[in-house]
């Protein structure tokens, strides 16, 4: 099968985009700059990231959506406020988790990002597990794209007045061109910035329009390289079925209420896992020196005892320095616990690190 | 001075009497993208002709290093691990690899000249 091209596709040519499969859609890795340039325009300016390869879907329903919804989903829906986004899992009753999502409260009902490799099998369960009782729409006109770094606001409230009012993990409905857009101000990047979704046929003049303002088209390998600085989870890689939310350490996303009232999908594992603690957990990593540990490296302890494996890892361009994540046995998840990472068949010294491992002041008012 | 040789794996190798100074062409750096990473073999040891002889890596891939001929490595070049990004600013001058003291010069004979690399990077595409 012949991947997908998204909208962006002429424009993404036009800017010297090398291209590789992803997903089932033929997506840009780097434009002609480069991915530590691209990177650090993102950092110190505005860039532009096409998601479109990502799953928008929208269920429509009444009041007894939100409520089963969180039949599913270990999130406040039913409190969540119109426009406010929530950061959740779609996982199984073990609380492996088959996808990390974005929900957005909006009017009539609730949108969900999905992860691109996922989307197509998350339908069918979401559309299962709500026993076809609501309508849903995993669109196929919309692009998703975002803009990301310290002038993204300016440069989006050039050209969509109001954006610069909207609150850190909330969308709302915009006019552009006699249309009506929604955006969210969000991302995965570590930097401001917002997703936009916007009708296939207007993608291409909008994002002409941001890099007339300024900002530059960034590809999957810069995406990686800041996701990874700011300590931003990766599906397939730093989290897939066989690990929790818990193991993820990613639990602050789980409500506590929630789990109070359980009811969802995974409850009594992840209730387990909280009271009784898991035996594994992900780490930020640091190789001393410029070693770069990458995926399925092993993780050693001072005995020389395997502890765990990296499932990310790259050469951070702002921290000028490799940045890793993995999974460790729980007793060496401490900060600055001494481990070794064994590459190419020789052990380099690391240490556990917090996360994130590049860290920015918001703009105020924008994260609250 | 002898002339500039290529091998298929995109290594040139200059040789002056009986050393060598091997590095990575152009070509091989557009190839990679930005080097953040440069492992080179140690001072005294003996490499043989198309075996590794060290890594470089992108912020995407690791990839291996051959050498074009067999030798003894007499030094590197720490300023590339220092700094990598060296290797893309100046693949074919300053960011040379390493030097070796080459063992069999009849090595040279089944490498490339310029015009035959640059018509071979070229059909190898990518």
């Amino acid at each position: 099968m012949e991947n997908i091209k998204t909208a962006l596709y002429n424009l993404h040519q036009k800017h010297g985009a090398k291209f590789v499969p992803f997903a089932g859609y033929q997506m840009p890795i780097q434009y002609s700059t480069g991915i530590i340039e691209e990177h650090k325009s993102t950092r110190e300016n505005a860039g532009i990231f096409d998601v479109s390869h990502m799953g928008q879907l929208f269920i429509k329903g009444d009041d007894t959506l939100a409520k089963n919804l969180e039949k599913i989903f270990p999130a406040e829906l039913n409190k969540a406020k119109l426009n406010q986004s929530k950061y959740s899992f779609l996982m199984n009753e073990e609380a492996g988790i088959y996808d990390d999502l974005i929900i957005t409260k909006v009017e009539g009902g609730f949108n969900i990002v999905l992860n691109a490799a996922c989307k197509n099998t998350d339908f069918k369960l979401l559309s299962k597990l709500l026993e076809n009782k609501y309508e849903m729409i995993l669109s196929e006109e919309l692009s998703l794209i975002a803009i990301q770094g310290p002038k993204a606001v300016e440069i989006l409230e050039k050209i969509i007045n109001g954006v610069s009012d909207l609150k850190f993990m909330n969308g709302d409905t915009f006019n552009y061109l006699k249309e009506n857009i929604y955006i969210t101000r969000s991302g995965y990047t570590g930097e401001d910035g917002f997703e936009i979704s916007i009708k296939n046929d207007d993608a291409e003049v909008f994002v002409q329009k941001l890099i007339d303002e300024g900002a530059s088209l960034i590809g999957l390998g810069a995406r990686d390289t800041l996701r990874l600085e700011a300590g931003l989870c990766l599906y397939g890689h730093d989290m897939d079925v066989n690990k929790s939310p818990v193991e993820a350490n990613l639990k602050w996303a789980i409500s506590k209420n929630r789990i109070l009232e359980g009811g969802f999908i995974g409850c009594e594992k992840i209730k387990s896992q909280i009271e009784k603690g898991v035996s594994k957990i992900r780490v930020g990593i640091k190789p001393e020196g410029r070693i770069i540990a990458r995926e399925k490296t092993s993780i050693f302890n001072e005995d020389d005892k395997n502890i765990g494996e990296i499932t990310s890892g790259t050469f951070g361009p702002s921290v000028q320095a490799p940045v890793a994540m993995g999974y460790v046995e729980n007793a060496f998840s401490k900060i600055d616990t001494k481990v070794f990472l064994e590459v190419r068949g020789k052990k380099y010294p690391a240490i556990i690190s917090n996360l994130p491992f590049y860290k920015k002041s918001y703009v105020k008012g924008a994260n609250k | 001075m002898s002339e500039v040789r290529y091998s298929k794996k995109h290594e040139w190798i200059k040789l002056d009497g009986d050393i060598a100074v091997i590095g990575i062409t152009q070509h091989a750096t557009e190839m990679l993208g930005d080097i953040v990473f440069v492992e080179l073999p140690e001072i005294g040891s003996s490499v043989v002709k198309d075996g590794n002889a060290g890594v470089v890596e992108s912020t995407k891939a690791a990839s291996d290093i051959y050498t074009p001929v067999s030798g003894e490595i007499i030094e590197n070049n720490q300023s590339i691990v220092d700094d990598p990004a060296k290797v893309n600013n100046d693949p074919e001058n300053e960011a040379w690899f390493f030097k070796l003291k080459i063992t069999d010069k009849s090595e040279m004979d089944s490498l490339m000249n310029k015009e035959e690399y640059e018509k071979f990077s070229k059909e190898s595409g990518s």
